[in-house]
């Protein structure tokens, strides 16, 4: 096995036991802690839409035009249908746009 | 054991595992994608299990990001994980210390809010149950892994038939997910902005924490909404 292969399975079990210490984590907390302070919740709170929106916004503005219009598409498609719908229309764009339009 | 209430938590996780399996094979071809060997993307489902971060494990590994913010990034998507395991720890007090420790590696989205319904409804949370529940979603998430890591290999060039939309896409599905929380449009545009111009100014792996970092600060910032929060936060839909 080369280093950079060995890098990836040591990145993979600090993933796995990062998880699981979110998983394990508030049972460990819940029992020690008795309150959390306001602006740390609301950072907390914030942490998932703030990290996800950085894989979003810049496929959507640098990804080119079939891309971003595909994601607008599935944008419509979200707010009312679950992401396997999104993925299924997003996808049918892109392809029709690349293959059928362009 | 209780085989009774095993088939029953297989009953139940039934159609959880039918819904997410598309999400499974998907991981897996887009793994590959990324530059995972078939055994990479399998020994990844088996050991971290959960979807959404496993998605932006593989995202940012393929854009070279540095391996400590992989983690902190995988840590911070799953956090909703911690409430869940704060949640339930009133149904499964009667598990032994070994039960728990394999039901919090279980813990999955619909494994929580499943367990939170059954206990609530008065119906006893069994270890067996629980396991029932847990292992027809697990192994399934793992051979689908498989299945879509094999079918990735076989992929010339993923852009041809639209592979690549499908990331940014999910991403977005997550987002939108979390819509319903205090102060989600400050944060999301904060985020947004920060990190295109991060991508744009200093390059790409870094917009990731600076355009996160932009968004919880402005959260920590901003006055508090009027508006009370009571009981358990609301489950978010992940694959």
């Amino acid at each position: 096995m080369d280093a950079q292969h060995l890098n990836l399975i040591y990145l993979i079990v600090a993933a796995a036991l990062a998880t699981f210490a979110t998983r394990f984590g508030g049972y460990v907390l819940i029992t020690q802690l008795k309150r959390i302070p306001p602006r740390l919740e609301a950072a907390l709170n914030a942490v998932p839409a703030a990290v996800l929106t950085t894989l979003v916004a810049p496929a959507f503005v640098y990804g080119g035009f079939d891309v971003a219009a595909a994601m607008l598409v599935a944008f419509a498609i979200g707010l009312r249908f679950a992401t396997l719908r999104m993925l299924l229309v997003g996808w049918v764009a892109v392809m029709v746009i690349r293959h059928v339009i362009l | 054991m209780n085989r009774d209430d095993f088939r029953a938590g297989l009953r139940g996780g039934f159609p959880v595992m039918l819904s997410a399996s598309p999400f499974g094979a998907l991981f897996g071809a887009l793994a590959v994608d990324n530059g995972f060997s078939v055994a990479d993307a399998v020994f990844m489902s088996a050991t971290v299990y959960a979807g959404a971060s496993q998605m932006v494990g593989i995202e940012l590994f393929g854009n070279n990001v540095q391996p400590w913010l992989v983690v902190l990034s995988v840590f911070a998507v799953n956090f909703r994980h911690v409430l869940y395991s704060a949640s339930i720890a009133k149904h499964i007090r009667h598990f032994t210390l070994i039960q728990k420790l394999l039901a919090f590696f279980l813990l999955v989205d619909p494994q929580y809010a499943e367990t939170e319904q059954r206990g609530e409804r008065g119906l006893p949370v069994t270890f067996s149950w629980y396991l029932g529940f847990g292992l027809v979603i697990y192994f399934p998430w793992i051979l689908n892994t498989l299945i879509g890591a094999l079918f990735g290999q076989l992929i010339g060039d993923p852009k041809a038939i639209g592979l690549d939309v499908l990331l940014p896409i999910y991403f977005l599905g997550l987002v939108l997910g979390f819509r319903k929380r205090d102060r989600f449009l400050p944060v999301v545009a904060t985020s947004a902005v920060a990190s295109v111009a991060a991508m744009h100014f200093v390059g790409s792996p870094w917009h990731v924490s600076i355009g996160a970092l932009a968004g919880i600060l402005l959260a920590a910032v901003l006055p508090p909404e009027h508006r009370l929060r009571q009981g358990p936060a609301p489950v978010e839909k992940e694959a």
